[in-house]
């Protein structure tokens, strides 16, 4: 147990040191995209949970992120001034509308982004349990295509409902405040404390997700993964374990978009995108599946180099390509112990040391 | 006292009849041994009564509950638990942490108080490791707790196997094949192994191929031919039943 907070301790550390470093080179700038990163990392992770220890994989998670985004995205603009229901009535008198000024100076009474911000993981939560359960009988290839159709049902709804801003997408959403006047906001003027903020969230879910690991129902999750049959035949409610741990990872990535959505102003459709999808995947393979922080830095890496727009127009391709070398020679991932050996058998094409079937 | 009653079960996979119209009992505390050619219906036996197969017909009932519609996972909570003819451990863990699965059922951490790591769950974590090293210890396999599971050797294999299941505290372990693949030293150690976990407390349903060892050890034999019952009795009247004799050697032994 010492060790795990130990890591989390050093990761912390390490947090802090990019951004003194960002103070000392004067390129505080970067820090924009790094918080940014903190929270697609959350995704990241929680999509490792899935896939790396419960062994089901998900190729719709950019559609969690995006319900996550777009919920809060829209309760947080649309302006209910002139509308006069008993649920508006309500929500006022409970306080859970905010009046605030747009942009061009007039009036606008929303939703308050803390209550967006629980319908949003509400509907998450309930799409989830609806989704995963039907579709979480499937296996391998068929869970990987049901899942895929998700995440593209979620786009093209995006993509096609007027009231979302079909392909502009919802901009000019608000800050989203926190107690002692704090605001997660992308404006300069608190970068240092949004980047905090961020990754402290991060290592937050990152300490929930490792103590899980490290749990009755982590070792319950790993025989899942190992032996499904066993692990049901030891009295392991496998499908319900399944389904959790899917509902877990969704809220991961819902909670993410709503916070990158309130730091960003806003959401476009191409964050639905099968191809956001793809890349979630490829840094959980390359980070090596079942290896929590292997898929953090890598993510800290490559969602980074993508951010500052490294890649270019080639930012999807890297990706997909990515998966596939992952694949081919790599199917447990970059990070891991025995990687120089590794790599001199598959330069020398001695298939010895293979893992039998 | 009755442990086990299997009533009348049938069951069809498409045009084969694979178990039809089945009946046996087991008494809590014996050793019972279903035995019969291959391709007789004992596996089938076997995933009907664990809950990974349901009857077309016919009631299973454990412990005076009726089971026969319950699932595998259901079938473990209420106290049986089985093992596989091929050996069936969870790869990329270590032999403790196998048989620590094997706790799942008599412990209750959930996801919250697993991602929280609550005070609660650290009791009933080492609660959970006391046990299983105390499995290990009756085993003699505490020196490889923690070497991955699966890099041992077949036989130490079977008996983590054995471990996990017992670390579930049946009151009925079904072992399928327990002695297949083992060498004859193995084998008399694995028959010692069942004799003494009937002694404490846990009554054993297995399917065995071994006939020496099925002799030594069990207090009821059932033979099964093609889904029947052919025979139902002690195992040295099993040896002279004409019936056996002729369903294992064919009918010119007769």
């Amino acid at each position: 147990m010492a060790r795990r907070y130990f890591a989390i301790a050093a990761f912390a550390g390490l947090i802090v040191a990019i951004q003194l470093t960002t103070l000392v080179t004067g390129t505080a700038y970067y820090l924009t995209q790094l918080t940014m990163t903190a929270y697609y990392s959350l995704i990241v992770v929680g999509l490792c949970m899935l896939i790396g220890y419960a062994g089901q994989i998900s190729l719709g998670h950019a559609g969690f992120f995006a319900i996550g985004g777009y919920v809060t995205a829209f309760l947080t603009t649309f302006d209910l001034k002139s509308h006069h229901g008993a649920l508006v009535s309500l929500l006022m008198k409970s306080g859970g509308l905010v009046s605030r000024q747009d942009v061009y100076g007039g009036s606008l009474l929303t939703v308050h982004p803390w209550l967006a911000c629980v319908a949003a993981i509400l509907l998450t939560v309930v799409v989830a349990y609806l989704v995963g359960g039907p579709v979480l009988k499937l296996k391998g290839h068929y869970l990987a295509m049901a899942t895929l159709g998700i995440g593209i049902i979620v786009y093209r709804i995006v993509l096609g409902t007027e009231f979302l801003g079909a392909a502009d997408g919802i901009s000019e959403v608000p800050g989203f405040p926190l107690p002692g006047g704090l605001l997660i906001t992308g404006d300069a003027s608190s970068r240092v404390f949004n980047y905090y903020l961020a990754w402290g969230l991060m290592i937050l879910g990152m300490a929930l997700l490792l103590n899980l690991i490290h749990s009755r129902i982590g070792r319950a999750l790993a025989a899942v993964h190992g032996a499904e049959d066993a692990a049901e035949a030891m009295g392991i409610p496998t499908a319900r374990y399944k389904l959790h741990t899917f509902v877990l990872s969704a809220v991961f990535a819902a909670l993410a978009g709503v916070l990158l959505t309130h730091y960003n102003g806003g959401i476009g459709p191409s964050e639905a995108g099968v191809m956001k999808s793809v890349r979630y995947v490829a840094i959980v393979a390359i980070g090596g599946m079942a290896n929590l922080w292997g898929a953090l830095s890598m993510s800290l890496v490559l969602n980074y180099l993508s951010l500052r727009g490294y890649f270019g127009t080639y930012d999807d391709a890297v990706f997909g390509v990515i998966l596939i070398l992952i694949m081919l020679f790599a199917p447990d991932g970059l990070l891991r112990r025995h990687l120089l050996s590794d790599l001199k058998r598959v330069v020398s094409r001695d298939p010895e040391g293979e893992e039998a079937p | 006292m009755t442990l086990l009653s299997v009533r009348g079960i049938s069951k069809r996979f498409g045009g084969l009849q694979a178990v039809n119209d089945l009946s046996f009992d087991i008494a809590t505390g014996s050793i019972k041994a279903l035995i019969g050619p291959n391709g007789a219906g004992k596996t089938t036996i076997f995933n009907l009564i664990s809950g990974f197969l349901h009857p077309d017909s016919g009631e299973i009932v454990f412990g005076g509950a009726e089971i026969h519609a319950l699932s595998s996972c259901e079938v473990a909570v209420l106290g049986m638990v089985r093992t596989f003819q091929h050996i069936r451990l969870f790869p990329k863990m270590t032999v403790l942490e196998n048989i620590m699965v094997g706790r799942h059922v008599h412990s209750r951490a959930g996801f919250l108080a697993g991602m929280l790591n609550l005070p609660y769950t650290w009791g009933e974590e080492r609660r959970i490791r006391e046990k299983s090293y105390e499995i290990m210890e009756m085993l003699g396999i505490v020196d490889h707790a923690g070497a991955e599971a699966i890099s041992l050797a077949y036989g130490q294999q079977r008996v983590v196997e054995i471990g996990r299941a017992l670390a579930c505290d049946p009151k009925l372990l079904l072992l399928d094949e327990p002695a297949a693949g083992l060498n004859m030293r193995e084998t008399n150690e694995m028959g010692r192994l069942v004799s003494r976990i009937r002694e404490m407390g846990v009554t054993v349903l297995l399917v065995e191929h071994d006939m020496s060892l099925v002799m030594k050890i069990s207090d009821e034999v059932v033979v099964v031919s093609y889904g029947e019952k052919i025979a139902e009795d002690r195992p040295l009247a099993i040896q002279k039943n004409p019936e056996v004799i002729r369903v294992y050697l064919g009918d010119d032994a007769c």
